[in-house]
């Protein structure tokens, strides 16, 4: 029996990826669990789904510094003797992978990126990035003012993606838009503004899990069927793409990328592929890929704990994930416990 | 000044307004307080009370307490007068 | 009679049903009573609210660590103390005991360093204002003189001829390392062939010795790959020289500007977490040496001129609540006897504040405001604090760099210095103002001496 942590609890219409990655690790076939969830906020609704969570308990946000996550864990660990701890937001990832040399030596496990994949991945780095491992990437430059952009124009063409550091991304089809998302964005998040060449195409995103060695462990391809208005698909299809595949493969093998992955990719008109975003985590669809056969946070689990772990071979393609929302009734004082105590 | 009498306070210190729909967390000496003003106490006796019990001068209490029921005023926890 | 229970103030506070969100407050308030065993609440007492508190425990370590990062990877550094960081003599002799030499940016620092008792020839002395006085002075002391105009590499020039001294020289040289902004202007421009072009005139005059090169890339830098790039182009310029006229460099002097454990303002990690450790800038600096095509027979001596990440989490200052308020929307703020004129780094970084005395976990989202009637005297703008009451004690972190020379005397007088020695014992290393010590500075005319109300 394994006692595993999960946090991204926020099954919303911007969902976390927590309650897939436990309803995954729920169905693992090679290993009995308890599950721990860790809570930011006291509405996150996986703190109330008793079937699948056994215990939550809320951890500080990451701005805190990692002393206060790392003491906070511990007193979890004291109660619950964790086995693996499988963070899934973006924002807290620094932390966890800084923290997890600390955590594997109190007997806690994690299957994480390092902190050079988890750097160079960053969007401010795509073009770096896609020149030293040989991937197609969009076109991009990192700018502090916005008349950077009236060169940028010209070489790019309209319309231009205007991106964050860390989030946001809008796209801009005159210098008008684009400046005052320019405003926007780094009011927000800071400098620089990253401004993209848009690809015109189809997006596909693969998911996947590589060992740290160069092998690919998973890897599923989706295409997007259903996009609610933050950008989140709502409906997706597993599909069976070749090209995909190999990119995918030529990723892991050339970053020796360590746990899991979303591939974000744009399939241009003479099909050829861009990779457009790195998320260094399992993403919220992650339930696609166990349905299809490919049980990442089961695979991911595994290799945290440094088991045997075959790579899997295929899956079912043309079947398809719809999400949906769900009432659950909730007493008030359990609201007040996760609220007074931070923990349920 | 009188508390809303629907108002739900629990042991722990959580609050809730079933009117609003909205909950609050008050510290010790605050759901004191709360519970003092909530039996209808006058500051003079809530400031008293909390003085026999705690190691606070009753100026510094005078103006906590102000202070505090200008907040449950903020969260609309009190009845205004014509209410 | 029964003991009565400790009392905390009353608070009341709404359970935000937000959404989940990925960012939210900072609580970091683990409270901090004792600087190197001295307790926060005896130093107020002795030495006054506020007053600055430097560790001479913490100064030596953090010295130290650097010392080693750079040691242990290359066989030949020196470090210069950067005086205009903290100038206090007491922090300056620590560094001098340490071997640090002096790096002094205009004639008054100087002064300070050769009164001090550093020698001569171990000041390195950069900056755009040096006047003719200066530079005589430096020419004839041996100092370094990092030349950062063309003015000012004739005027030496001058000199030397008229006395026939050789000034010892380096020119300071501003490039492109990848990173924003750009310090373009101290120095000869690498890119477009000033700094080649300086180094020409200074070779062809024949009056001076070309010692070393030195840049400056920028200040709390966060990325030592800029290090790296700066550390090659300058490399590149003096193997150039080793080529063209046989002379050998003897020193490359990287500067500073190594960030701090502060956290700047807009960034959401702490900087505790995330600024580059002081290995990294080493490494970064000495491979790119190591790996550059400049040869020498002996390698070049590496001058690091770091001020802040030395000197920066030495210092406290400690400080009492004036009084707590309610701002018209509700939110709470308090008043510390700490302003912006002594913490002038509050403008840019979100400092580390604590409690000097033990808390319940209870907390409040405060405004921070200091003690100065002006609208911008802000310490922090939310800050999640436990109840603080008039009369509490504060401490506030990482405040050792700039603070102690940057700050003002403006509505309130300087406080005291106090450093703490490794025995744990408190001295003054500078007193507070007073009326009269300012009053001093000041003539009245005659017939503005008297008047009637």
């Amino acid at each position: 029996m394994l006692t595993i942590a999960v946090t991204g609890l926020n099954a919303i219409d911007s969902p976390g990826p927590g309650v897939a990655v436990i309803r995954g690790l729920k169905e693992a076939k090679s290993f009995d669990c308890r599950i721990i969830g860790l809570s930011y906020e006291s509405l996150e609704p996986g703190i109330y789904m008793h079937d699948i969570v056994d215990k939550t308990y809320q951890i500080p946000y990451p701005s805190t510094g990692t002393d206060i996550l790392m003491s906070r864990l511990m007193y979890i660990h004291e109660k619950e003797k964790l086995d693996v701890v499988i963070p899934n937001f973006d924002a807290e990832l620094y932390s966890f992978i800084k923290l997890a040399p600390r955590l594997k030596e109190k007997g806690i496990h994690s299957f994480l990126p390092t902190m050079e994949q988890f750097e160079e991945r960053h969007k401010v780095n795509l073009p770096a990035f896609g020149k030293k491992y040989g991937i197609h990437v969009p076109r991009s430059t990192s700018i502090y003012t916005p008349n950077e952009m009236l060169q940028l124009e010209k070489d790019y063409g309209w319309p231009l993606v205007v991106k964050g550091k860390y989030y946001d991304a809008s796209l801009a089809y005159n210098f008008d838009q684009a400046k005052s998302y320019f405003n926007k964005i780094s009011a927000k998040w800071g400098f620089p503004i990253i401004i993209q060449e848009f690809v015109h195409g189809t997006e596909y995103n693969v998911t996947g899990l590589g060992d740290g060695e160069g092998n690919t462990i998973a890897a599923v391809p989706m295409r997007k069927q259903y996009i609610t208005d933050k950008g989140k698909a709502w409906g997706g299809i597993s599909i069976t793409d070749k090209k995909a595949l190999t990119l995918t493969t030529h990723f892991l093998k050339e970053t020796k990328w360590r746990g899991a992955f979303e591939l974000e990719l744009m399939k241009n008109k003479d099909g050829e592929y861009y990779l457009l975003e790195i998320n260094p985590r399992i993403p919220a669809w992650i339930y696609l890929a166990v349905g299809v056969g490919q049980n990442i946070p089961e695979a991911l689990t595994r290799l945290a704990m440094g088991w045997k772990t075959d790579a899997y071979e295929s899956y079912e393609a043309g079947k398809m994930f719809i999400r949906y929302a769900w009432d659950m009734i909730v007493d008030l004082h359990e609201f007040e416990q996760i609220s007074t105590k931070g923990e349920l | 000044m009188k508390i809303k009498n629907n108002i739900a306070v629990s042991d722990n210190g959580f609050i809730f307004n079933p009117a609003s729909g909205e909950s609050f967390s008050a510290n010790p000496v605050g759901l004191e307080m709360l519970n003092l003003l909530r039996k209808g106490k006058e500051a003079e006796e809530v400031i008293r009370e909390i003085e026999t019990k705690y190691q606070v001068d009753s100026s510094t209490l005078e103006r906590d307490l102000n202070d505090f029921i200008e907040m449950l005023k903020q969260y609309h926890l009190t009845v205004i007068d014509d209410e | 009679m029964t003991t009565k229970l400790r009392y905390e103030r009353p608070i009341i506070k709404k359970l935000e049903s937000n959404m989940p969100n990925k960012f939210g407050m900072r609580t970091e308030f683990e409270p901090v009573t004792h600087i190197d065993n001295v307790s926060v609440n005896s130093l107020i007492e002795d030495f006054g609210s506020p007053v600055f508190v430097l560790s001479e425990r913490k100064i030596r370590k953090t010295f130290n660590q650097a010392r080693q990062a750079f040691e242990t990877r290359y066989p030949r550094v020196q470090f210069a103390w950067s005086y205009k960081t903290n100038y206090l003599s007491a922090v300056c002799n620590v560094f001098h005991q340490e071997g640090s030499w002096a790096e002094v940016v205009s004639g008054f620092e100087y002064d300070k360093a050769i009164k001090n008792g550093v020698d001569g020839s171990k000041i390195i002395f950069n900056g755009p204002d040096k006047t003719e006085e200066d530079l005589r002075k430096a020419i004839t002391n041996n100092s370094l003189i990092h030349i950062d105009h063309l003015d000012e590499l004739y005027l030496l020039q001058d000199i030397a001829r008229s006395t026939r001294q050789r000034p010892k020289v380096a020119i300071r040289v501003n490039m492109d390392t990848g990173i924003y902004p750009m310090w373009d202007r101290f120095g000869f421009n690498y890119e477009n062939g000033q700094a080649w072009d300086a180094l020409n005139k200074i070779m062809f005059s024949g009056q001076m010795d070309l010692v070393g090169l030195h840049t400056h890339i920028g200040t709390f830098m966060l990325s030592p790959n800029a290090y790296a790039v700066a550390a090659s182009k300058l490399a590149n310029l003096a193997q150039r020289v080793q080529q063209k006229y046989n002379h050998e460099i003897s020193y490359i002097d990287m500067g500073g500007g190594f960030a701090s454990r502060n956290t700047l303002k807009g960034s959401y990690l702490p900087g505790i977490d995330t600024n580059p450790h002081i290995d990294d800038f080493a490494e970064a600096i000495t491979s790119a040496l190591i790996n550059s095509e400049y040869r020498p027979k002996t390698p070049p001596l590496l001058i690091l001129e770091t001020g802040r990440a030395l000197i920066d989490e030495a210092g406290y200052l400690l400080g009492s609540v004036i009084a707590n308020k309610r701002l018209s929307d509700g939110r709470r703020s308090t008043i510390l006897d700490i302003g912006v004129n002594l913490l002038f780094t509050s403008f840019w970084y979100n400092h580390k504040v604590t409690p000097a005395q033990e808390f319940t976990s209870y907390t409040e989202d405060t405004v921070l405001y200091g003690p100065l009637c002006m609208n911008i005297d802000v310490i922090r703008e939310s800050i999640s604090l436990p109840l603080l009451n008039k009369g509490d004690k504060v401490v506030v972190h990482h405040v050792g760099a700039y603070n102690m020379t940057q700050w003002m005397q403006f509505i309130t007088l300087r406080p005291k210095v106090v450093m703490i020695d490794l025995d744990s014992k408190p001295h003054v290393i500078r007193e507070n103002e007073s009326l009269n010590s300012l009053q001093d500075f000041e003539k009245i005319p005659q017939h503005l001496a008297n008047f009637e109300l």
